[in-house]
């Protein structure tokens, strides 16, 4: 790779999240703002050749992102006129960008990052739009590895893609933050997505590979975003941590053939220390700034499993204690069955599967492969293996991870 | 500024041949309130589902066309500047806290018929 192409592929990593929200506040049109940015990224290839890379490509880019975007705007003003523009706030938009200078357009304007970030999870977008739309606009990820990673054919993603934009048009979804009484549940919908990510990606729905690495990496790299440009939101930071503590366990999760290992069986040594130390270090201040919300408190459980030396000297009963304190926040029967594990250490098998069994009634986990895989465990621990191996057939059948499936074919087999 | 058209969604609607002002009180108040906001273009409120007719190719039958919990009580035009504004205005509906809810529909064109 040369010099040029590696700046650039630098920049699009670190700088197109930024330079696509600028070029987006002038152009008021999100497909023209992403050519631009696109066509801006094209040319430096040539102009960085000749001139070398500048001091500040993120600046470069945006400048001449946002110049071809006056550019458009010029030419095709009787086009635009009959359009829906992206709505930004007056104060903010300068009043005739066409007249403006572009040098000036390029002066140093707060983050325009959070604005992207809101309009692509706003919840009046269906959650799968939120996500695609994230992929596209912040993380600059092509539509054809945007529609891979959902397992969709490209042009029904790259439909979903231009509905939703269309949507942010007619509808006239604000280019805004969301003014502070708004801010916690819209936050909410954009830690829903960043989560909704990475957990796509690292236990992938379906197909071979239980981790799908891309999506993974751009989740972690939205999430420690979200935190550098809310540094006081505890839950954004606790999002961040789970994520971080979750895949510093990525390298073990599998062995050498591919498959499945539990987290009792895991090489705890193989673990990413530097990662789990930085989360330790946020969970640690999130949960004495407030009371925790649901991030946190997984965060926190997450970190405890992580962090006893051997799976056996667990802390068990403060996870018990954490699990109730998750299930205030968020009543969720995936926690409530989650709960059963460190229960069946604090309280016993007989005890964790009354519970499971207590939860078989709730419709909302029927077909959560999960559950079976936890009750079959109990059931084997109380030995009574015969009723162990029906479970693990019956989490077989429901699962669609081949990784997972083989892991539990192997639990029924013995 | 943008009109959006607000559907009321409610098991049926208050406004009975017969309702007393008690009856529609909460319907009224609120209409009140979006009237001295400013942001009210015009409001209907509509009879309730047994007074509905449907029409299809084949048949005219009795009810709402779509056979549903909710029925479309009344309906509403607001003008606001974005999304965000009209999702607010529309919130304070009375029927959002009373198991029913609203549709906001981003108005393409239309008005009264000058005769």
């Amino acid at each position: 790779m040369t010099e040029v192409e590696a700046a650039l592929a630098d920049a699009h990593r670190r700088e197109w999240a930024r330079v696509l929200a600028a070029t987006a506040r002038v152009a008021r049109d999100l497909d023209l703002a992403e050519e631009c940015v696109q066509e801006a990224y094209a040319s430096a290839v040539t102009a960085w050749a000749r001139t070398g890379v500048p001091d500040n490509p993120g600046a470069w880019l945006t400048t001449a992102a946002k110049r071809r975007a006056i550019d458009a705007i010029r030419r095709d003003a009787a086009l635009r006129s009959r359009l829906p523009l992206l709505v930004v706030d007056d104060e903010e938009e300068p009043a005739h960008p066409e007249e403006r200078d572009v040098e000036e357009l390029s002066e140093a304007v707060p983050d325009e990052r959070l604005r992207l970030i809101f309009v692509c999870c706003h919840p009046a977008l269906a959650q799968e739009a939120q996500a695609a739309l994230t992929l596209r606009l912040v993380c600059g990820l092509p539509v054809p590895d945007i529609a891979r990673a959902f397992l969709v054919t490209e042009p029904t993603m790259a439909a979903r893609i231009t509905r939703a934009k269309k949507k942010i048009a007619i509808a006239r979804i604000p280019y805004r933050v969301p003014r502070p009484a708004d801010l916690p549940e819209r936050l909410r919908a954009v830690l829903t997505v960043i989560h909704l990510l990475f957990t796509t990606g690292h236990t992938a729905p379906s197909g071979a590979a239980l981790v799908r690495a891309d999506l993974v990496d751009q989740a972690m790299h939205l999430a420690r975003m979200l935190c550098s440009l809310l540094p006081d939101d505890t839950e954004a930071r606790g999002l961040f941590a789970l994520l971080l503590v979750t895949d510093a366990r990525r390298a073990t999760r599998v062995d050498e053939d591919g498959r499945l290992l539990r987290l009792k069986d895991q090489d705890r040594s193989r673990w990413d220390r530097a990662a789990l130390a930085e989360a330790d270090a946020m969970i640690v201040t999130s949960l004495r700034a407030a009371p925790p919300g649901r991030y946190v408190l997984q965060a926190a459980i997450a970190s405890l499993y992580a962090e006893a030396p051997a799976y056996e000297q667990t802390d068990w009963p403060q996870l018990v204690a954490l699990y109730d304190k998750l299930l205030q926040v968020w009543p969720s029967p995936v926690v409530a069955l989650n709960r059963a594990v460190p229960l069946s250490m604090v309280a016993g098998p007989e005890a964790a599967l009354a519970e499971v069994e207590r939860l078989e009634g709730d419709e909302r986990l029927s077909g959560y492969q999960y559950l079976p895989a936890i009750k079959a465990d109990l059931l084997s621990r109380l030995g009574r293996p015969a009723e162990a191996a029906a479970a693990y057939r019956r989490a077989f059948d429901l699962a669609a991870n081949e990784a997972e499936r083989a892991f539990l074919a192997g639990q029924f087999a013995d | 500024m943008a009109q959006y058209a607000i559907l009321i969604y409610a098991h049926d609607s208050a406004h009975r041949l017969d309702a007393t002002p008690e009856d529609t009180a909460t319907c009224d108040a609120h209409s009140d309130e979006l009237t001295s906001g400013g942001s009210l273009v015009l409001a209907y409120a509509l009879t309730p589902r047994d007074m509905a007719t449907s029409i299809r190719a084949d048949a005219v039958t009795d009810g709402p066309f779509i056979d549903s919990k909710e029925v479309i009580a009344g309906f509403y035009v607001i003008e606001a500047p974005d999304l965000d504004a009209a999702i607010a205005i529309a919130r304070t509906n009375p029927v959002v806290r009373d198991g029913g809810g609203v549709e906001i529909r981003p108005v393409h064109s239309g008005g009264f018929v000058q005769r």
